[in-house]
């Protein structure tokens, strides 16, 4: 009787129209593709992405060139140079990250103590020549304004896990 | 001898020993503050709590509890940890947490014994005190909130540099350090107080957040500022000496260095030859590739006979370097060398007569000293602090002849000049009581009675009162049969790192040579056409610059440079490996800690080039080989960090002596060499601590 089976499931291409129902039934249901970049997938608020060096609310850079960053980053992409501010307050004059370098892991923001680099929501920064990709402290600081909102709402819904 | 048990294990300590001492003795590890080997004991952090039995059933301050016999002293038990917790916890209660803005943060005690010792969180909710910071110079930085009131920088300041500035105001929450009226600490040894800080209270103000612990490399060194050689330890970051800071010799100096040892090091970075230059027609200083310079020298070299080139070296040179040059003069014939660019009177025959014979530890053990013509304070600051320890322990009769100084310490002003000198030398005087009557004193000749026209006669009445005070003695056995060992109170107390390895190699006039002065003379005659400058920047080269032809080689654009013909860029004392022999004769290495600039090289390595082009290749092509050729011909140098004993003979020459007063070489300490000349740290400390006492005109501007 196996052999009738099996001939009646090929002469009847069962296979095929199980395959077939399966397609249509993909066909029915919400579609996962997004239409990029006009559509794009949820993230979650740990995402790590292009960084930024994020200012008080008063407009006061938060960097205070500890350097735990720079010594942390296990790709060595962080360069910071410091040195006194006229007001005597510890300031960068230098905070570089080499954008090629990084690996994105996140040890910069871990060791922040004063929440000043992030790794902000922002993926699309591709760019043409990799001189671009050489971050120094005017870009970073002006990601940082440009993602502000965003990287501040994602440490609020972060903060309760920490 | 008391023996006691820690944590089981049996120790046996000197008697007064603390329990502290014990402890380490036996292998632990216990926590501290306020505790320093080198200064009285304070016990007030509390931090080194052991438990102690037999005794009260509580935690004991181990540094300040005498080691006694049939102790049982535990260092890890219950009642210790809870205690170390407590006493972190309470420290830890006013002390701000801004580690991360912290120029202390990464080698912090306080961090580090928190993260050891501590509690993990802080259970303190209330408002943290604030303390305002106070002025205390241009070196020193303070942030008083951080302070945890060890007074190690009090005890320092009172005890070892000898400046009563410092002090602990009111009690309890209210406590605070700070100095005399707000004034800066004015000792020469003040910026210990940054090393002393377990915390960050007192941080370096050049090196004010340039730089972190973590990221520099460091080298050990050898300081060359003065004739002390203090060890030092040069912390770089790429190719930037960031900062200097003492290293650990007993022999030497213990663990201070000098304000200028310290903070001279951004004068490296100013005023610096990067290239070679070569003066054109036009009588500029242009410019030039090694090569031309090199070929310079060479045209002009070629044909002259010996007695016209001379050579004199600076303060700064390394013994390589010199020797190298030496053997480069030998080759052309030349004798008119000298490494006494201020003219001192000193004699290379005789080792013993331009040593600090007595050492620098030996000083320990004198019970009178004869200063003459020397300011030790300005001279080497860190000698100076010995002999402030020495006088601290009493019985110390100190006299000085020659211009009153600002010392710390008590000392009897004898005299002035070389009459007070011969009238100690012909027993008339009445500190000859005083030298006559100490079982081992000792005489410091400064470099103010040597070099001036009478100094050969200074040195050698200076000779006749050691020979007849007894400051010579050979190895004896006292009357109980303790043997005594040899003690030389002679001392000759040098200001230029290079000066001992000149004499060392024989860096002097040959037969028929000429010395610095003879050498200037000539050249401004004509008789010298050819005078190669090794760093030396001491001498008023400026008449001889159109009469002779002037080699400068060195590493900074100062007086030396500005007369040379041709200038080639050398390195300075932390870009070369270096042997440098100080005041006692002790032979140190120096290490390169960073590259020299541009097209500089290593100042042996210009002189062994030179020497091709000259047609007199020097028979060595590494620095090991130069060091072979070196010791091969004076085995002095083979024998590293040890105080020598040199041969006493004779030294110096009778004669008349002048009626001029003696006076110290240096004018303003923070400024003596192209080095510090340079540095903007030091023209503060100047104007903070030199200008000001000189006091104001009102048109300085």
């Amino acid at each position: 009787m196996a052999v009738l089976d099996r001939a009646a499931k090929s002469l009847l291409l069962a296979e095929l129209v199980t395959g077939m129902a399966l397609t249509l039934k993909y066909f029915f249901k919400p579609k996962v593709t997004v239409n990029y970049p006009y559509e794009k997938g949820p993230l979650s608020p740990r995402f790590r992405g292009e960084h930024a060096l994020r200012r008080y609310p008063n407009g006061e850079e938060r960097c205070i060139a500890c350097k735990l960053c720079e010594a942390i980053c296990p790709a060595q992409a962080i360069t910071i140079e410091a040195e006194p501010r006229d007001d005597g307050s510890r300031r960068t004059t230098r905070y570089d990250i080499d954008m090629t370098k990084c690996i994105y892991c996140g040890f910069c923001q871990e060791a922040c103590p004063v929440d000043a680099i992030v790794e902000g929501p922002n993926f699309e920064f591709a760019t043409e020549t990799r001189e671009e990709l050489y971050y120094d402290k005017a870009k970073l600081l002006s990601n940082g304004d440009r993602w502000e909102v965003e990287i501040a709402g994602n440490l609020e819904r972060d903060a309760p896990y920490r | 001898m008391p023996k006691l048990t820690v944590n089981g294990i049996e120790v046996e300590v000197q008697p007064g020993a603390t329990v502290l001492q014990a402890c380490e003795e036996a292998g632990f590890e216990i926590p501290r503050f306020c505790y320093h080997e080198r200064l009285s004991i304070a016990g007030n952090c509390r931090m080194c709590m052991v438990e102690i039995k037999p005794g009260p059933p509580k935690p004991t301050a181990s540094c300040a509890f005498p080691a006694g016999d049939n102790m049982e002293v535990f260092t890890d038990s219950e009642m210790v940890k809870k205690a170390r917790h407590g006493v972190m916890e309470f420290l830890l209660i006013n002390h701000p947490l801004d580690c991360p803005i912290c120029d202390q943060g990464g080698e912090c005690d306080l961090q580090d014994q928190a993260m050891a010792y501590g509690h993990h969180s802080s259970r303190y909710d209330e408002n943290k005190r604030a303390v305002t910071n106070k002025n205390m110079g241009p070196l020193i930085e303070t942030i008083m909130t951080r302070c945890i009131h060890c007074t190690r920088c009090v005890r320092f300041s009172t005890e070892v540099a000898g400046v009563d500035q410092m002090g602990l105001l009111n009690r309890g929450g209210e406590v605070e350090i700070t100095t005399y009226l707000e004034s800066a600490l004015d000792s020469e040894l003040s910026a210990n107080v940054i090393d002393l800080c377990p915390v960050g209270a007192l941080t370096s103000k050049p090196y004010a957040f340039t730089a972190r612990s973590w990221e520099l490399r460091k080298t050990e060194s050898v300081d060359v500022m003065d004739a002390v050689g203090s060890n030092i330890r040069v912390d770089a970051r790429g190719g930037e000496v960031m900062r200097v800071l003492p290293r650990l010799n007993e022999d030497v100096n213990e663990e201070w260095i000098s304000d200028k040892t310290r903070f001279a090091c951004d004068g490296l970075k100013r005023q610096r030859l990067d290239k070679p230059y070569v003066r054109g027609v036009d009588g500029k200083l242009a410019p030039a590739s090694w090569d031309d310079a090199f070929a310079a020298i060479a045209t002009k070299a070629k044909g002259l006979s010996g007695e016209k080139i001379a050579a004199i070296v600076g303060d700064l040179a390394d013994a390589e370097s010199m020797f190298a040059l030496k053997q480069l003069m030998g080759a052309l014939g030349a004798s008119s060398i000298d490494c006494r660019q201020d003219g001192a009177k000193l004699d290379a025959s005789c080792r013993a007569g331009y040593l600090f014979n007595s050492t620098i530890a030996g000083i320990e053990d004198a019970d009178a000293l004869l200063i003459v013509g020397s300011n030790p304070r300005w001279e080497a600051a860190v000698l100076n602090a010995r002999i402030r320890k020495r006088w601290l322990a009493g019985n110390f009769p100190i006299g000085m002849v020659g211009a009153p100084v600002s010392a710390s310490y008590d000392y009897d002003q004898l005299g002035a000049g070389p009459e007070t000198l011969s009238q100690i030398a012909d027993g008339s005087h009445a500190f000859a009581k005083v030298l006559d009557a100490a079982a081992r004193p000792m005489i410091i000749v400064g470099q103010g009675a040597l070099a001036r026209a009478d100094g050969a006669a200074v040195l050698a009445t200076a000779r006749a009162i050691a020979e007849k005070f007894g400051m010579i003695q050979p190895a004896s056995s006292d009357a109980e049969g303790n043997e005594v060992p040899t003690w030389n109170g002679f001392n000759v107390l040098h200001t230029a790192a290079s000066r001992v390895g000149g004499l060392d190699m024989g860096f002097v006039p040959g037969d028929g040579g000429r010395d610095t002065a003879g050498i200037l003379e000539g050249a401004a005659k004509g008789e010298i056409e050819l005078l190669y400058l090794l760093g030396t920047d001491e001498v008023a080269t400026s008449g001889i610059g159109d009469k002779a032809f002037v080699i400068y080689q060195g590493h900074h654009g100062d007086q030396g440079a500005h007369h040379a013909d041709v200038v080639l860029p050398g390195a300075a004392y932390t870009e070369k490996d270096g042997l440098y022999v100080n005041t006692e004769g002790r032979v140190q290495m120096g290490f390169r800690a960073v590259f020299p600039p541009g097209e500089a090289r290593e100042d042996w390595k210009i002189v062994r080039a030179l020497s091709d082009h000259l047609g007199h290749g020097l028979g060595y092509n590494t620095l090991g080989e130069l060091r072979s050729a070196l010791i091969a011909t004076h085995p002095s140098f083979a024998e590293l960090d040890e105080a020598p004993t040199a041969e006493w003979g004779a030294f110096g020459v009778s004669g008349e002596m002048s009626g001029d007063a003696f006076a110290s070489p240096i004018e303003n300490f923070y400024m003596t060499d192209p080095i510090s000349r340079m540095s903007a740290t030091m023209a503060e400390c100047t104007e903070t601590f030199v200008n000001a006492k000189a006091g104001r005109t009102g048109t300085e501007g």
